[in-house]
């Protein structure tokens, strides 16, 4: 029995996704509370710089007794030109406190001070129910919807109405297709191959973008733009697989919440399309983990068939030989194009 | 730990980035033996995030492969061995699965116990991500900074001599303490201490109570003139276990059924390599272990004196492989193909392949590209690693390698290799070796599997070596020294146990072959033109008994340093004719 790891494009889900702070905080939600995307659910405040002082060293004195010279304490708010400590003699050396801010540390003839305090806000960042909450940190969000998971995305987070731009799946996106009647949409297309683009969809400027490719001499520009960019197939020229075409086709001007959460294969994390839909009654969660079987509908991973969906006709068991010599486990795939290919099991993932 | 006895059955399991390998050694007739071995997909990675899961999925294809049971209905080990055959007497297993360690080195002179502590770093899966010397430009509350920007997952602290002064160590140990004592538990770093043996007192009292593991380690540095990196890395290759028991779960597990014992893969290789090179690392020079899957290249090389082991993970073939271009163009890596393919088509297959480092490449450009990159990852990593071979070790000209013998290749870039032939040429473009190498393939990556046998028994990895478990590819000749392209440079002749011969001209440029079966030992003389080294030295001709392989004998007289034709069109077709040359 292989495992199989399984690429979600579901028309209908039960989506639960956990939405946490980086640092420590306060959580500003309830359980059972129906939250929008745009809903702030937890707050933090951070400090992005700190100041040490060794008393000690500056004074000239042994540490113990820095210590007893140190007026200030844990947690103590300490303002600017703040003299904490003053040393002895005719003409004492004085330590000033060089930038407003708090004392998160002392000791040791030592105090380290934060400062610098930066607010953060942690947005719900889809449309749900709380449905956990997880203290000092954040919440665990349930909605249901079409899910359409990618392989790259720049960090950003946002919703919004989207549009189809494209009648087939690889359908070149150019500053040609946009305009100003796009401003707040979230737009769909085949593939992203120039910069130009980018900076137009910027200037309209767009909410979000979904492409089934991307150049990678692009990622760097396009880690920088604050709209979110959800790349669903990979890198290169690949048309975007026809079933997140369809699936997004089909959805069409709905509000849909993009995600474009960074690919981390250890976590789990991944980039996402998110389009909230009513239900009679809870769909199933998708099954993370599946054993390759025969009937699957599945997406290959490389060429010679990169991005096309196809469905197991066959698992061969055993080792099978391949093109080139190479011998490895593999499937029978019946593609979407009628053709039926032999792939290795490792180039293969189970849409579900 | 006990030791296991003689005549203990062993499974042996290896979780590496892409696959989990686990493998049985058995007693047949009086020795230690491979008896099979069996695979999965590592699972590592999410969904699963539990690497015993892949350990388990190994165990049973291997169940399947030999008709014997080593988990019984619930998961679990069966261990001793049973009347009825189920069950293994013991458990290795070695480890190089998950993401690169991100490490910070903290040192005292650049040149000195940094560059030490690189060194050091460099022994396991570590990625430096900064390093901080006495001349660190940046005050103490900006490292603090930096240090939470960062969150390391490990920091190698070295410097100062044993009993020097230590005023300076303390100083720069100051902000890993404050840092982690600011940065929530679970962010906090792993910390290793191989600077002044005097602080490690004072290291425990400042960072003990604040990391979540400390490990205090011999100085790599205890005099200016002396570096020993072997005892930190021990520490080091335990700081990683220690994190990665943080990381993924299962480890734990992994590590309980082997009765405390796992270890990194890379160490555990390393072992083995220190061991050979004991043995064969005499007059001929050393023993070479390459082994290039997704997680890292590691080069591994085993001297008389000891054992030098570089672990390049920038250099790996799975998820950081576009960070290859860091050290590489692209028109470096398409050099290697005998393809006209595009330097965006290889830009593409690179991303491409990252995100699915498990993946094989099936189509005749892909391989083309994937073999491509792995000559060049594996030329990367020799260039590097050879400048810390020992300064004692002697090569035949400034810039080549010393002479090794044996070469042992694994990793998945052989291992998909479409034919031998191809991965033979991966190993000779990469490596370049000089003079007369057996070329082995490790194939089912026993050899960190016996590093970590070795631990219990002794016998068992020396017994499995002599058995034949591993691939001879045959035995290269590598021959070096001025001469025209087409001239002919050396004679080979070749005498078989059976007195037949076989006779080759070796010619500036070209490879050639002669048949060598497996099983086989045979005569081989050379005579080199003047100026010439084919291993005995410039121009001199020598005789030596030689074993035959998949490959039979290679003679590559093409050169050392490698050059390739700058124009594309006659490159591709030398390449292209070197590959049908042996056989690919």
């Amino acid at each position: 029995m292989a495992l199989a790891p399984v690429h979600h494009i579901l028309p209908l889900a039960t989506i639960v996704r956990e939405r946490r702070l980086p640092v420590k905080g306060t959580v500003r939600a309830y359980a059972g509370q129906k939250v929008a995307a745009a809903d702030v659910v937890a707050e933090a405040t951070w400090s992005r710089e700190h100041i040490f002082l060794d008393v000690a060293r500056i004074l000239g004195i042994p540490a113990a007794a820095a210590d007893r010279l140190i007026r200030v304490k844990q947690g103590d708010e300490v303002p600017l030109g703040l003299v904490i400590a003053r040393g002895g003699g005719l003409l004492p050396k004085r330590v000033k406190i060089p930038r407003a801010g708090r004392v998160v540390a002392s000791g040791g003839g030592q105090i380290l001070i934060e400062a610098g305090e930066s607010r953060l806000e942690l947005r719900a960042g889809l449309s749900g129910m709380v449905k956990e909450l997880i203290p000092d940190r954040g919440v665990v969000i349930e909605t249901s919807g079409a899910l359409v998971q990618g392989v790259w995305g720049n960090g950003r987070i946002d919703n919004g109405g989207m549009i189809n731009l494209a009648d087939r799946p690889d359908v070149v996106l150019t500053p040609a297709r946009l305009d100003v009647s796009m401003r707040g949409s979230i737009l769909v297309c085949g593939q992203l191959r120039d910069a130009e683009t980018l900076r137009a969809a910027a200037e309209v400027p767009v909410r979000g973008l979904i492409v089934g490719s991307i150049y990678p001499s692009l990622l760097p520009l396009a880690a920088e733009m604050r709209f979110p960019i959800v790349v669903t197939d990979g890198f290169g020229t690949l048309p975007m697989n026809s079933a997140a075409f369809r699936l997004l086709s089909t959805n069409d001007k709905r509000e849909v919440t993009l995600n474009a959460e960074a690919f981390d294969r250890y976590s789990g994390l991944r980039p996402e399309v998110i389009i909230p839909l009513p239900f009679d009654k809870r769909p199933p969660e998708p099954r993370n983990v599946e054993a390759f079987a025969p009937g699957q509908t599945v997406r290959v991973r490389r060429q010679p068939a990169a991005g096309m969906i196809g469905t197991v006709a066959v698992l061969p068991g055993g080792l099978s030989t391949f093109p080139g010599g190479l011998r490895a486990p593999g499937a029978e795939v019946r593609l979407e194009n009628g053709q039926q290919m032999l792939i290795p099991l490792v180039n293969l993932e189970v849409v579900g | 730990m006990t030791s296991l006895a003689q005549g203990e059955s062993v499974l042996a399991v290896d979780v590496g980035g892409a696959t989990t390998r686990a493998v049985l050694f058995d007693i047949v007739e009086g020795a230690y033996r491979f008896v099979a071995s069996g695979s999965a997909a590592s699972t590592a990675e999410a969904p699963f995030r539990d690497v015993s899961a892949g350990a388990r999925a190994a165990i049973t294809d291997l169940q399947t492969l030999t008709g014997r049971s080593f988990l019984d209905a619930d998961g679990r080990l069966i261990t001793p061995s049973q009347a009825d055959g189920s069950g293994v007497d013991a458990l290795v297993s070695t480890l190089s699965a998950g993401p690169t360690l991100r490490t910070v080195v903290l040192g005292l002179l650049s040149e000195v116990s940094l560059a030490s502590g690189r060194r050091l770093a460099e022994t396991s899966y570590t990625r430096i991500v900064d390093s901080v010397g006495i001349d660190d430009p940046r005050q103490a509350d900006q490292q603090i900074d930096e240090l939470i920007r960062l969150q390391p997952d490990a920091v190698i602290i070295v410097g100062g001599a044993d009993g020097g002064a230590s005023r300076s160590v303390q100083k720069i140990i100051e902000p890993i303490g404050l840092s982690s004592y600011l940065l929530a538990p679970e962010k906090r770093p792993a910390v290793l201490f191989a600077g002044n043996q005097r602080l490690q007192v004072e290291v425990k009292e400042l960072l003990g109570s604040v990391v979540p593991s400390l490990r205090v380690g011999p100085n790599v540095r205890p005099s200016l003139e002396l570096e020993d990196l072997q005892p930190a890395a021990r520490e080091l290759a335990s700081l990683y276990l220690d994190v990665r028991k943080r990381q993924l779960q299962g480890v734990e597990q992994l590590e309980s059924w082997s009765q405390g014992t796992l270890l990194p893969t890379a160490y555990a290789q390393a072992r083995m390599l220190r061991f050979l090179g004991r043995v064969y690392g005499g007059a001929r020079g050393a023993v070479l272990g390459v082994d290039l899957g997704a997680s890292a290249a590691v080069v591994t090389a085993g001297f008389k004196s000891g054992v030098t082991l570089k672990v390049y993970p920038q250099f790996g073939l799975g998820e950081d492989l576009p960070g290859l271009l860091q050290y590489a163009s692209l028109e470096d890596i398409l050099r290697w193909s005998p393809l006209d393919i595009s330097a965006g088509a290889l830009r593409d297959f690179l991303y491409q392949k990252s995100l699915y480092p498990s993946s094989v490449a099936v189509t005749t450009d892909e391989q083309a590209l994937a073999q491509a990159v792995a000559r060049q990852a594996l030329f990367l990593a020799m260039q590097k690693a050879r400048r810390d071979f020992p300064a004692e070790v002697r090569t035949p000209r400034p810039g080549l390698l010393p002479y090794f013998e044996p070469i042992i290749a694994s990793g998945a870039a052989f291992g998909d290799a479409p034919t031998p032939a191809h991965g033979l040429l991966l190993l000779l473009d990469g490596i370049q070796p000089v003079g007369i190498a057996t070329i082995i393939f490790d194939r089912n990556n026993l050899l960190p599997l016996l590093g970590a046998a070795a631990e219990y028994n002794c016998a068992l990895p020396v017994q499995v070596l002599d058995s034949g478990a591993f691939e001879s590819l045959g035995t290269v000749v590598s021959l070096h020294g001025a001469a025209a392209a087409g001239s002919t440079i050396a004679r080979a002749r070749l005498v078989y146990e059976n007195g037949a011969e076989a006779m080759a001209d070796i010619k500036a440029g070209n490879l050639e072959l002669l048949p060598l079966p497996h099983g086989q030992n045979a005569k081989l003389a050379i005579t080199p033109r003047h100026g010439v080294n084919a291993g005995f030295g410039p121009g001199k001709a020598g005789v030596l008994t030689i074993s035959g392989g998949t490959m039979g004998v290679v003679f590559d007289g093409r050169g050392r340093p490698l050059n390739l034709p700058n124009d594309p069109g006659r490159r591709r077709e030398l390449l292209k004719k070197w590959l049908w040359t042996v056989g690919g």
